[in-house]
């Protein structure tokens, strides 16, 4: 079992303090390759946090057997496996989002957050623990990947939502916000650079409030004499 | 007492031996969830093909089991294909009514344009599809139609209507409109589905063949 306490400093953990997309930087690969829209992003982040949910308790149950030497490649193989599975429960039982996130979704073998949680993380805590920390880690990322997805999406193209139909069916088309209406679309946001260029504001505004917290902190604390 | 050599033997053995328990499990997993899902997997592509074929094919226009009816064509210069495509017979009753052709638009911006392009028996085109393309997002992707209608032009065309010299982008004098900004795009998928018209009135005799014995009975 595991104490509140140590519930939420898990999930301070993965949403704030290490958080996967601002803080740690990995798995920038599908972080830039799907953050063009809401949808995409939102869909893949709750992808690799399934994954990383499945992979980190897979790892923890067995940490005991996996000697330390061979540790990676029995990791690597376990995730894969598991990549793999839900690539083809997906393709099977909801083919259409299946169809919208089917070539990144192999991607997530290759996001190094998923190994590197196994890795530092469940090949050392109980399942539980593993598991908590993976879905935070994974909420985490997504967070950033849906911020990031809403600005490319907002600048690149003047709306919001939009691809909702690919996944909700064709009814969900009016949920999609036209924000700007008329708007004549911004190219650089759409394509790759803009990833770079609004990840480099977020981390940005990111590391300015945290700066600011600390002074906050130093300034109620007592001078010393 | 173990040497160094025995113990490291016996140590690579063990770890062998884990890894090799791990690498079974995995396989049979995956093995397990291949089985179980494949039949789903093959239907929901075979769906999602037709309603591929649909959208260039009017359903009125066709009785037979179109995915039945497919054909292996060798690649040729007028369908931009380097590699056996697949083209679709639709039937009513005996009668050929249209054919479904995959081609490929070479030149695009970004490289080819997969298209599926549905041609009556009569010559005229009865829809366009794209299926795969790399063109630039919001500028050449005008294209697919579910960004803009622009594909919708080219049904009931032929290779007379409009003129084989019309058959052009509006900014090289032809009858099709793009985009300002974005004309080879375009200017590729044109000359696709003339280049398609073209194959079709080329190859018209074999198409119209009376149907294999064996598909008369579906």
């Amino acid at each position: 079992m595991m104490t509140m306490n140590e519930f939420r400093s898990l999930f301070h953990n993965g949403l704030v303090k290490q958080n996967t997309g601002l803080v740690q930087l990995l798995g920038l690969c599908p972080l830039l390759a799907i953050s063009n829209n809401i949808i995409n992003a939102l869909s893949l982040g709750l992808a690799t946090t399934l994954v990383m949910a499945a992979s980190s308790g897979a790892v923890s149950s067995v940490r005991n057997f996996v000697p330390n030497e061979i540790r990676i490649p029995v990791f690597v193989l376990i995730i894969a496996a598991l990549v793999t599975v839900i690539d083809l429960l997906m393709n099977a039982f909801v083919h259409p989002l299946y169809l919208v996130l089917g070539i990144f979704i192999p991607l997530i073998t290759t996001n190094c957050i998923v190994l590197a949680r196994a890795d530092a993380f469940a090949s050392k805590n109980r399942p539980l623990h593993s598991v908590v920390d993976a879905v935070a880690m994974g909420l985490g990322l997504t967070m950033v990947l849906v911020v990031l997805g809403g600005i490319r999406e907002l600048a690149g193209q003047g709306t919001l939502l939009s691809g909702i139909d690919l996944v909700f069916g064709e009814e969900a088309k009016q949920f999609v916000l036209h924000v700007l209406p008329d708007y004549q679309g911004f190219l650089l946001a759409i394509l790759p650079p803009g990833a770079f260029i609004a990840l480099g504001l977020l981390i940005a505004v990111n590391n300015w409030q945290k700066a600011r917290a600390e002074r906050r902190v130093h300034a109620a604390a007592p001078m010393p004499a | 007492m173990t040497s160094p050599i025995q113990f490291a033997l016996k140590n690579a053995l063990r770890t062998g031996t884990i890894l090799f328990v791990f690498a079974l499990f995995g396989t049979a997993m995956l093995a397990f969830t291949h089985d179980r899902t494949e039949p789903t997997i093959t239907r929901s592509q075979q769906a999602e093909k037709l309603a591929l074929i649909n959208q260039v094919l009017p359903a009125a226009l066709y009785d037979n089991d179109l995915l039945a009816s497919q054909q292996s064509v060798l690649p040729d210069d007028l369908l931009g294909t380097r590699q056996p495509s697949a083209r679709w017979i639709a039937r009513r009753g005996d009668a050929v009514t249209a054919v479904v052709l995959e081609a490929i638009a070479p030149d695009g911006y970004s490289g080819d344009i997969a298209l599926l392009i549905g041609i009556g028996i009569d010559g005229n085109v009865t829809g366009v599809r794209v299926t795969a393309h790399r063109e630039t997002p919001g500028l050449g992707d005008y294209i697919d139609r579910a960004k803009s209608a622009w594909i919708d032009q080219f049904a009931d065309k032929s290779l007379t209507n409009p003129a084989p010299k019309h058959w052009k982008v509006a900014k090289d004098g032809g009858a099709f409109d793009a985009r300002a900004g974005a004309t080879i795009t375009p200017r590729a998928v044109v000359k696709a589905v003339r280049n398609a018209l073209d194959y079709f009135a080329r190859h018209r005799a074999a198409f119209v063949a009376p149907p294999p014995a064996k598909e008369k009975i579906a």
